[in-house]
């Protein structure tokens, strides 16, 4: 099956690099799943999981924290300001992030920033769901 | 005449300082090393990074609707200086010529007339502008300890930078850092922030995608445009700090360098004058015996 290049950087080091199948990402409108020759799109990403298909049967999972796709028919560039491999991440880590975004809401005033946080939440909860299948 | 204690003493000192500054040049090439990976492995983000937002912004500059921080306010009155410096010496002139290329864009702002704002990264860049400067400096901020430099400490100035413009506090920021050539040249530069300074773009991406090809854009451009120039003022922070890191380590690298050279020098010169004097006292000893000796 055909491939193409797929990247995944982050600000301090580079992810992931390789020719892959298949790419599905947690578009902020909705899951996508990324064949070669795809239209060229640019998305902002939210708080999920990317599922990276090497070839039939062979992949790998990361997670992300918000970033952006710039996708394209030969290539899809994946920015990230903050991801792990999928090994590295339990429930109890996204849990004390939970936490830590409930403590700033709790906190703030600001009704816009309040619901920034609120819908930072939702978005860990969702995660933490799929991380759990 | 220093007597032969006095000059063993000095020898002994001048010897210890060469040890400790030649532990010093070591220590600087075992960070340097480290300095120029993390600046190497932090090119590619900063590169793709540049892409989308070329291509992003070619549609958008000129529009009555570009983000402020794209477009600046449409003025030119108060400028803010960013100056990244080290927070510590002994490695020559690395901060001193970053803060005279900030002192030099203060003089020409204040001579057309403009006010002047400055926020420092780093402690030494505050300890030499505070003397001259001090009503000026609105914030200022240290690297904390030797630790490598981190994204999310980027980030922190950068929302800082962001907030304050938000606020109206300045019209334009220009970030001053040092530019790593090599150990032996490191160039204080300085890169303006805001309005963003676009990187050419020849209008392919990486991504197969021509210039004239139809993008999408989930959710639209303007809110993609919207978080992505912050991210972007980030990544500018945060590439100076990785320079600054670098040339930091390569500035004092050499100095140390050479510091240990002229600890050799010294040493030289002074172990020819205390055998000398050794030499000159024996003989006057043996002269004193002999005549002695004639005496009787």
């Amino acid at each position: 099956m055909a491939t193409f290049q797929f990247d995944f950087v982050g600000p301090e080091r580079t992810l992931y690099s390789g020719q892959v199948e298949a790419v599905q990402l947690p578009g902020s409108e909705g899951e996508m799943t990324v064949l070669p020759g795809h239209a060229p799109v640019i998305t902002s990403l939210k708080v999920g999981v990317i599922t990276v298909t090497e070839h039939s049967g062979a992949g790998k999972r990361i997670y992300v924290q918000g970033g952006f796709a710039d996708i394209g028919p030969k290539a899809v560039t994946v920015l990230a300001e903050r991801a792990a491999p999928i090994e590295e991440i339990s429930p109890a880590t996204i849990d004390q992030e939970i936490e830590a975004a409930e403590m700033a809401r709790d906190a703030t005033q600001d009704p816009a920033k309040r619901e920034e946080l609120n819908s930072q939440i939702v978005q860990l909860r969702e995660a933490r769901f799929t991380l759990n299948l | 005449m220093p007597s032969l204690k006095d000059l063993r003493n000095r020898i002994t000192s001048v010897k210890a300082t060469q040890k400790i500054t030649k532990a010093m040049q070591m220590v600087a090439a075992a960070k340097l090393r480290r300095a120029q990976n993390a600046a190497e492995n932090g090119r590619p983000y900063a590169e793709k990074m540049a892409n989308v937002l070329g291509n992003l912004a070619g549609n958008l500059i000129g529009g009555v609707d570009a983000p402020r921080l794209l477009s600046g306010t449409g003025q030119d009155r108060v400028h803010l200086l960013v100056v990244c410096t080290g927070d510590r010496g002994l490695c020559g002139a690395f901060n001193s010529s970053i803060v005279r290329l900030a002192r030099e864009h203060v003089r020409k702002l204040e001579a057309e007339g403009k006010t002047v704002k400055i926020m420092t990264v780093g402690k030494k860049g505050l300890d030499i502008l505070r003397r001259q400067y001090r009503d000026r400096i609105i914030e200022s901020m240290d690297i904390r300890g030797t630790k490598p430099v981190d994204y999310a400490f980027a980030s922190e100035i950068a929302d800082k930078i962001v907030a304050r413009f938000n606020a109206g506090e300045f019209d334009v920021a220009t970030l001053f850092y040092s530019e790593f050539r090599s150990v032996i040249s490191q160039i204080p530069t300085a890169q303006r922030l805001i309005p963003a300074e676009l990187p050419a773009t020849d209008g392919s991406t990486t991504t197969g995608a021509g210039a004239d090809a139809a993008m999408e854009f989930e959710p639209s451009e303007e809110a993609i445009l919207e978080t992505l120039l912050p991210k972007n003022l980030t990544v500018q922070v945060y590439r100076a700090l990785l320079e600054n890191a670098a040339s930091e380590q390569g500035a004092r690298m050499s100095a140390m360098d050479s510091a240990t050279r002229n600890a050799g020098e010294m040493i030289k010169k002074q172990t020819l004058v205390y055998n000398r004097t050794r030499q000159a006292m024996i003989t006057k000893e043996l002269i004193e015996i002999i005549s002695g000796a004639e005496a009787l």
